[in-house]
């Protein structure tokens, strides 16, 4: 330690050491305590839930019918009687097949739109669709033309129908457009100049560069796929097609006995509240495993949109 | 692409939206030859094109069923004009004004209690001084956004419904029955606590970008002269998150007859419609399931203009306050 930083008070150190200016003052020690309480409390109440209900979903099952607070003998059946009912893994299939091809398709068709509305000036008729689609992010026809449209065009009980009619965002679309309007010109124009097509540039120049922005926006379309629950208690009848969050609801919200949960017929079936519990931990797992990975970029996709809306 | 030069006079009228009469010897391209040169992006137009169109501008023509007796099985042109008589059965439905009076009472609590909830996370973890912890609590609070209602609501019927985790602690301590999901005189504020619980931390990143774009020299500023932390986020903090509290605002006030519409969906078999039933569920319970296409439209339309309304009005208060609209 050198001298010169040796004669700053200790509390400078450590704000240079952090980036914070100098003249910053600590708070006092009963504040900081009170703040620490404050954030301790927030992410306990944040995350206990979640961590109740997947300890919950591995309870043996007399602690499960005793109702403790933290279980502390675990078992798999809950999960094993799930997987031979049938039901839950359906809808989880149903939701993957949507989430990925939905999202594949989102996002082809967000950066599409994107990029043929980035060049208003030069493009005539752009800037009116563009405005167009501007539009739609503050009218909605409603429920019912909604529905009456999905009707007439024949996808009611098809997974298509929780695709096809939300599949481009214009906020999306607008977030995806800034990242490419704010790409290096210089590049994109020495493609033209030496004779590339449009398409050509943005495949192999437009869609490489945007890799940060596709996978924020990928994320977000993921989620909602995944997360769709009520296009599909409108679209979708037929239980065999119901996606993970249908069948949430009807087996831990509205109480439905998942048919054919039970781990072999001569044992009693697990608890109902460890099922459900593990219905819930298989709806939401997909989250939590993309979670940490796409979490740095969000403050990015977000405000990127915000800015210039 | 130079090659294609504007050749007669008569074609440099029809370019009008280029600078032609100012600048005469300017190579101008007739909007034909724009439009032909630019041929291949409106293959990238197109689809996405199509599909507002037909996603939702056709959806708007729908709403015509608001001014008939509409039944899928005669269809639009085969169900019978009634003029505004739905709009007038609204007015006299005792339904429709409960599902108006529980959505704008749930409104008014969640612009209270929900509304300023993230600044103040916001400006609590911008006070920490540990950049780690900072990024730690953040990527905990942001998570319950990504989940759906129906996890939010399943993962609360677990904890504060009967037979959940905090009945069970109560009743370890000899007090019996708690049931906080099927209570309908507190519905309203488990509304508003489920939708902090979900947003809160979400809601914050926006007030984080705008606490970092104040000028530090303020700070410092108002530091020098001698302001305590409080006084420096009272006059400085405070102030430069206005302009994004009223964009906020305004987004919505237009949104303020849509209230947590999947939310009080999934919840209310558990506490009853008349707690739980706000205009959007009305329209879907009449019409989807109860087939009064006619009634729930008028209602779904009628919804959709005063919100419109509310947002361009709101806009244009606050351009004439002074402050910065959004469009």
């Amino acid at each position: 330690m050198s001298a010169h930083t040796a004669s700053l008070p200790k509390d400078v150190q450590r704000r240079k050491q952090a980036g914070l200016p100098p003249w910053l003052n600590p708070p006092p020690l009963g504040l900081r305590l009170i703040k620490a309480l404050v954030i301790a409390v927030i992410v306990v109440t944040m995350l206990y839930p979640l961590v109740y209900v997947i300890a919950m979903s591995f309870a043996s099952p007399e602690q499960a019918r005793a109702g403790v607070i933290f279980p502390t003998a675990y078992s798999l059946d809950a999960y094993r009687a799930i997987f031979n009912g049938g039901t839950v893994s359906t809808g989880l299939r149903n939701s993957l097949w949507v989430t990925v091809v939905g999202t594949f398709l989102s996002l082809t068709a967000s950066s599409m739109l994107a990029w043929g509305l980035s060049r208003t000036k030069q493009v005539p008729g752009s800037k009116a669709i563009l405005i167009m689609v501007l539009a739609t992010m503050f009218f909605s026809a409603g429920i019912i033309p909604n529905f009456l449209l999905v009707k007439s065009l024949g996808l009611i009980d098809s997974l298509w129908s929780l695709i096809i009619p939300g599949l481009v965002s214009a906020f999306n679309m607008i977030v995806i457009r800034n990242f490419f309007m704010n790409l290096p010109s210089e590049l994109i124009e020495a493609a033209r100049i030496d004779g590339a097509g449009e398409w050509r540039i943005f495949l192999q120049i437009v869609i490489p560069l945007s890799k940060p922005v596709l996978a924020v926006m990928g994320l977000f379309y993921a989620v909602s796929y995944w997360n769709t629950y009520f296009n599909a208690l409108l679209y979708i009848n037929d239980s065999e097609k119901w996606p993970i969050q249908v069948v949430l609801q009807q087996y831990v919200l509205a109480g439905v006995q998942i048919p054919g949960a039970y781990v072999s017929p001569d044992q009693p079936p697990p608890p109902g509240v460890t099922l459900q519990m593990a219905v819930i931990v298989l709806a939401t797992v997909p989250i939590l495993l993309v979670y940490p990975f796409l979490q740095r970029y969000f403050t990015k996709g977000v405000l990127t949109g915000a800015i210039k809306g | 692409m130079s090659t294609q030069i504007a050749a007669g006079s008569e074609d440099q009228r029809e370019a009008s939206s280029g600078p032609a009469p100012a600048a005469p010897k300017r190579r101008t391209l007739t909007l034909r030859q724009r439009i032909w040169r630019e041929r291949w992006m409106y293959t990238f137009i197109a689809p996405g094109a199509l599909f507002f169109l037909v996603f939702a501008y056709v959806p708007m023509l729908g709403n015509i069923v608001a001014f008939q007796d509409f039944s899928p099985f005669r269809g639009f042109s085969g169900s019978p004009w009634v003029g505004v008589d739905n709009f007038v059965g609204i007015f006299n439905d005792p339904e429709v004004l409960t599902a108006l009076r529980n959505t704008l009472l749930i409104a008014f609590l969640q612009l209270i209690f929900a509304f300023p909830a993230p600044i103040a996370l916001a400006l609590l973890l911008d006070s920490l001084m540990s950049n780690r912890v900072k990024r730690m609590v953040q990527t905990v609070v942001y998570l319950p956004h990504f989940l759906s209602w129906v996890i939010v609501i399943s993962v609360w019927q677990q904890v504060f419904g009967g037979g959940g985790l905090v009945a069970n602690i109560l009743g370890d301590l000899g007090v019996g029955g708690f049931d906080a999901m099927t209570n309908a005189d507190t519905f309203k504020l488990l509304v508003v606590a489920q939708a902090i619980w979900k947003d809160v931390g979400w809601g914050t990143i926006i007030f984080f970008a705008a606490i970092a774009g104040i000028p530090q020299e303020r700070h410092e500023a108002a530091a020098v002269d001698g302001a305590s932390a409080w006084r420096r986020i009272w006059h400085v903090t405070l102030p430069g998150l206005i302009p994004v509290t009223m964009l906020l605002l305004i987004l919505n006030l237009g949104n303020i007859l849509t209230v947590g519409f999947e939310q009080l969906l999934l919840q209310q078999p558990m506490v009853g419609a008349d707690a739980a039933q706000v205009l959007d569920t009305f329209v879907y319970f009449r019409g989807v399931l109860g087939g009064e296409w006619g009634i729930a439209t008028a209602a779904g339309l009628l919804k959709g203009i005063i919100g419109t309304i509310l947002v361009l009005s709101a806009n244009k208060i606050a351009k004439k306050l002074g402050g910065e609209g959004i469009f």
